[in-house]
């Protein structure tokens, strides 16, 4: 099978730019159009049998039912809390999800639970685009954030902080005793023993960001931590 | 290059050679940034010639106030605003009559573009600001906030690019500046989608004969796809410069 590509694999393209045409099937941010692929999205073509994607340098959240993530509470409803998780759309948390028994206004005071301002780790159970994306915090390592740092990178990039098979976030854990919460929505949560150990995973993240386009980025992040660790001990 | 402000006598020399040093058929020189602002979702910034434009994206997000969203699709809002120091006579900052109707055809301009049915209910806005006018300033915008979006990660069809031609001194030229455009007998403004070879915006102000109407949107159209070019180099070249860097 010999059917015309435009772009060699990993190649960087701009929206509008033809990628494929004939037999292949439109994959992520890309569309079809008389029987031509075209990009939607800046960023790094791939091929896969008869698929063609862009996998996108910048893009938004779009929610997604059971991808957790981190949010930050914009409004205190009368049974319910709004949270910005970043995305298009505003999610919804149920009073009656918080507090493991059936909310009764007389009794649950809603901000003293959860406040404007709070932020949240939560799951997705329902998302339909019609209607705002509902949460839930009933599961043990979820609910409010109560320390820790906050980082916030393009949600496509997310695959890249986690790496082939948790390589590099493993790495990042194990090189600095940090738990690190990776948010789908591309808000993550680091939190260590000490503030030196947090920014060392803050700069990393930063670095990732930045070179998420390159190839051999799990070395050369491995040895930032490295040397940077190096040169805290020391001093 | 200082350019007369009275009026010259001549728009084009014997040479063929306009009055800021360009040949008929030349685009003003054109530098363009992208994500210069940190708070937008997505920005770029455009100088050609002597027009200096910077244009942010927001969203998409809730749109506001609610009874703006509509259903099935998001809603595309544009404000075109020329700051009181881009032309030489104070501007007041009030939006104009001319600046609301240029915010709606810019709008329309990109729209297509857009893949706006992907987002219902949210609303995308588009804040273009002209910090330095020079004529041609609609071409430019469209050209430059098509690259805004494309920053801020919406989803796109296409690119959008757009250019002018004109009739100065009885002659058909590519992308006038402010005299040309003042003293001159015709500009037709022009948007285009290169894939689908759509126009998405054509006006034209002054006369010219059927003949000359055609040769010109083919003028533009030519123009057009050199600024696409450079649009499409430019998004690149971001993340080209970050990848010859580490990957040396």
């Amino acid at each position: 099978m010999n059917l015309p590509v435009f772009y060699e694999r990993r190649e960087i393209v701009t929206p509008g730019d033809l990628l494929a045409e004939d037999d292949y099937v439109a994959g992520d941010n890309t569309y079809k159009k008389d029987g031509k692929i075209y990009a939607t999205r800046v960023g790094l073509v791939g091929y896969e049998n008869r698929k063609v994607f862009v996998v996108a340098l910048k893009s938004f959240y779009v929610p997604y039912v059971g991808d957790l993530v981190i949010g930050k509470v914009v409004e205190v409803g009368l049974g319910s809390w709004l949270i910005d998780i970043s995305a298009p759309y505003p999610a919804l948390l149920r009073a009656a999800d918080a507090i493991n028994r059936p909310f009764k206004p007389q009794r649950d005071d809603l901000p003293s639970i959860l406040d404007v301002g709070d932020l949240v780790m939560a799951k997705i159970v329902a998302y339909d685009r019609t209607r705002a994306p509902l949460l839930t915090i009933r599961e043990p390592e979820l609910g409010k954030v109560k320390r820790g740092q906050i980082v916030k990178i393009t949600p496509t990039k997310i695959p890249r902080v986690i790496g082939r098979q948790g390589s590099m976030i493993s790495m990042l854990k194990r090189e600095t005793n940090c738990q690190i919460i990776v948010g789908q929505n591309g808000v993550i949560l680091v939190s260590g023993k000490s503030p030196k150990d947090e920014q060392l995973v803050v700069m990393a993240i930063h670095r990732i960001k930045e070179e998420a386009h390159t190839s051999g980025l799990t070395d050369r992040i491995t040895q930032m931590v490295k040397s940077e660790k190096g040169s805290v001990e020391s001093a | 290059m200082k350019v007369p402000k009275k009026k010259p006598k001549k728009l084009i020399d014997e040479k063929d050679v306009r009055l800021d040093g360009r040949g008929l058929n030349e685009l003003r020189p054109i530098k363009i940034e992208i994500g210069v602002l940190d708070n937008a979702d997505g920005s770029a910034y455009i100088e050609q010639g002597k027009n200096k434009i910077l244009a942010g994206v927001y969203g998409p997000k809730e749109a506001h106030p609610k009874h703006l969203s509509i259903p099935d699709r998001a809603r595309l809002r544009c404000r075109y605003h020329m700051a009181p120091f881009s032309v030489d006579e104070r501007k007041s900052p009030v939006p104009s009559r001319r600046e609301r109707e240029l915010s709606k055809v810019i709008r329309q301009a990109l729209e297509p573009a857009v893949f706006v049915e992907y987002y219902p209910r949210t609303s995308i806005d588009i804040f273009i600001e002209i910090l330095q006018a020079d004529g041609g300033t609609r071409c430019a915008a469209i050209t430059v906030a098509s690259l805004a979006l494309a920053d801020a990660g919406i989803p796109m069809r296409s690119l959008v690019a757009a250019c002018a031609a004109g009739k100065i001194d009885g002659r058909l030229v590519l992308d006038l500046m402010d005299t040309e455009d003042k003293e001159g007998e015709a500009d037709v403004p022009l948007a285009w989608m290169p894939n689908s070879n759509a126009i998405t915006l054509l006006q034209m102000d002054g006369s010219l004969t059927i003949e000359e109407f055609e040769q010109a949107v083919n003028m533009a159209m030519e123009g057009c796809k050199k600024i696409h070019e450079l649009q499409k180099e430019t998004l690149k070249a971001k993340y080209v410069a970050v990848k010859e860097e580490v990957e040396e």
